[in-house]
């Protein structure tokens, strides 16, 4: 028997920095030298701070170049990065920073325009406490992720990408050592996109998946 | 029962467990919260039982206000729109009230704040009391509710002052913050659903407010409930209403309730009563701070609820409006763009015009106007609830005290 499941939970405080900006040249400039918590934070931060869950562009980046600069084009292209694809944060700022440049290449007007509102550089501090729950077998992981808060939700699926050797979710990490048994469980978990969703919309996939693989005799369904 | 367990209705077991985890190594700390009126306004509400609901947290937290003269409370007042903009006269009387005032209240706090673990001191009126104690022993955050992302100059050159030795400020959202040498925290605010404001209404109570104030209840009522204030716009609804009369036989109902650090309420309350007129069908209520069940039965009897303001701290009435499944029609401004999102929860408009346009859409649309005020009930249940709000400060207090670090790990 290995170390029980930790359930560990998560709450984020945002921090104005107070830089701005207010065009697409000063968004160019700031964006080269904020910190890269920032970056992260306007990728992720919308799941864990008092949002609307259904915006019209999943990252904050692509949120401002529609609602502040009406520039349907950029916001496109922001909203198609994937955070999930890029090793670092560094990566994730050069492909930002390609697609404003590149944006800024091929249209004149977009360099002149002034932003209905402003950007504002925002970051987080995050605190990880403990929940005090723990699993012990794998089979009562399922159960366990479908009454977890968003927090836990965050923490163990996305935060966890940060931390992790491999990259992963602590589920699939937690699982890996319990053998063959669990490797179909943890390796289709490990594909699951967690960016263009909701922390609630991705509990009940998780919850799902997690049924999809629940042994036969308990679920009389095809693992 | 326990307010905590009244709590788990509304936001469930995974959020009150949270709350008591965060709250674990926070335990015992002395909290106190100052601010400058009991009653009135959206920083008394959330005090009120913010409050309560840390000490059920275990935590030690009180509850302190400033008091002052009328020629205070006239300076304050004169802070506050200039803190949104207005340029206001800075007169050297007023401005030496207060000074003298929260010097006086140092005195009479000293007891309670000089060995507080955090200290929250609320918006400016009390802002001036970090000065009179060098020997303080706990963080202090300034918390301003106020829109200053575009402050009268000479007056936020003066107040910066007080607030730049703060620990840290806290500010509704990113467009309000004003540099300063410390952490500037975010914390949207938020409503309580069991307050007398929010919580579910039994039929007799809603039933009242039509025959107390005359509403016909087979016509379509527009409800804005604001202080009267003229960055609410109360006027520009007004307008809004006309332009509508003639397509739909609405009903205005135009509700404010007093706080008692607001002196120029009369005055605007008087110049909306002229331009009303005497049409019997614009209701000017001039509702007591303590209304709160009024006030709930009122937006629960609209079809639509405004908050036409130009110029907005957050927007209580919006979120409170949502709470109660309402769509909502407001300015396009301050923290009412944080919750009103066009075609989902509302509409955001910017003239009394873009007002009458998005009414009509919605009393022509019936069942758009009721999924859009379902999505705005959902909405509000996510975001801007007391639980939500407490959780914040739970996280921000644990942050403050272990200084600047990204990752605090319990």
């Amino acid at each position: 028997m290995g170390e029980p499941f930790a359930i560990k939970d998560c709450a984020l405080i945002s921090i104005a920095t107070g830089t701005r900006a207010q065009d697409i040249r000063e968004f160019r400039d700031r964006l080269q030298t904020t910190p890269p918590a920032c970056i992260y934070y306007h990728f992720w931060g919308g799941l864990l701070r008092p949002c609307f869950d259904e915006p019209e562009y999943q990252n904050d980046f692509a949120a401002w170049a529609w609602h502040g600069l009406r520039d349907s084009t950029l916001a496109e292209r922001l909203a198609l990065i994937d955070p999930t694809q890029c090793t670092c944060l560094e990566e994730l700022r050069r492909e930002l920073l390609d697609i404003v440049e590149e944006r800024m290449d091929e249209s004149e007007w977009i360099n002149w325009v002034r932003a209905r509102t402003q950007f504002y550089f925002t970051h987080a501090q995050i605190v990880v406490f403990d929940s005090g729950k723990r699993i012990k077998k794998p089979d009562k992981l399922g159960n366990s992720i479908t009454k977890m808060s968003s927090g836990s939700i965050f923490y163990h699926f996305i935060d966890a990408r940060k931390r992790t050797e491999h990259s992963k979710n602590d589920f699939s990490e937690w699982l890996s050592q319990f053998g063959d048994e669990y490797t179909p469980l943890s390796e289709h978990l490990a594909t699951v996109d967690p960016y263009f969703t909701t922390l609630s919309d991705l509990r009940e996939e998780l919850g799902q998946i997690f049924s999809e693989h629940a042994p036969k005799e308990t679920t009389g369904e095809k693992t | 029962m326990t307010l905590l367990e009244q709590y788990h209705t509304v936001v469930g077991e995974a959020g009150i467990d949270q709350l008591h985890q965060l709250a674990e190594s926070l335990k015992g700390l002395r909290i106190v919260h100052v601010n400058s009126t009991r009653e009135g306004g959206g920083v008394a509400e959330i005090l009120t039982r913010l409050i309560p609901l840390k000490q059920e947290l275990g935590l030690d937290a009180h509850w302190e206000i400033i008091t002052g003269e009328s020629d205070f409370y006239q300076c304050t007042k004169q802070f506050h729109n200039g803190m949104q903009g207005a340029r206001i006269e800075m007169s050297r009387p007023l401005i030496a009230a207060y000074e003298e005032t929260n010097a006086r209240n140092a005195e009479t706090l000293r007891h309670n704040l000089e060995s507080a673990d955090i200290v929250f001191i609320h918006d400016p009126q009390p802002a001036p009391l970090l000065s009179h104690f060098p020997n303080r022993s706990g963080k202090w955050i300034w918390r301003c509710h106020i829109d200053a992302g575009r402050p009268y100059r000479p007056l936020w050159k003066y107040l910066r002052r007080f607030v730049t030795d703060y620990d840290a400020s806290i500010w509704s959202l990113a467009e309000f913050a004003r540099p300063l040498p410390h952490p500037l925290y975010l914390v949207a605010p938020s409503i309580d659903p069991l307050s007398d404001k929010n919580r579910e209404l039994a039929r007799e109570e809603i039933e009242t407010v039509y025959q107390d104030w005359n509403i016909d209840r087979g016509r379509p009522v527009l409800t804005q409930i604001s202080r009267f204030d003229r960055f609410k716009d109360p006027v520009g609804v007004i307008q809004a209403y006309r332009l509508i009369r003639e397509f739909y036989p609405v009903q205005l109902i135009l509700a404010g309730g007093g706080a008692s650090d607001d002196p120029e309420g009369k005055e605007v309350l008087a110049e909306v009563r002229a331009v009303a007129g005497d049409d019997p069908d614009i209701h000017i209520l001039e509702l007591p701070p303590d209304a709160n069940v009024t006030i709930n039965a009122l937006q629960r009897i609209s079809d639509i609820v405004l908050q036409k303001s130009t110029r907005e701290g957050f927007g209580l009435t919006v979120t409170e409006a949502m709470w109660k499944g309402k769509p909502v029609i407001g300015g396009d401004t301050g923290g009412i763009r944080l919750q009103v999102f066009n075609h989902h929860t509302g509409f955001l408009v910017n003239s009394p015009e873009g007002a009458a346009l998005r009414i009509r859409y919605l009393l022509k649309h019936r069942r758009k106007l009721e999924e859009m005020g379902e999505k705005a009930r959902h909405f509000c249940s996510e975001n801007f609830l007391l639980t939500r709000h407490l959780r914040e400060y739970l996280t921000l207090m644990t942050a403050v005290l272990h200084g600047v670090e990204e990752r605090i790990e319990l």
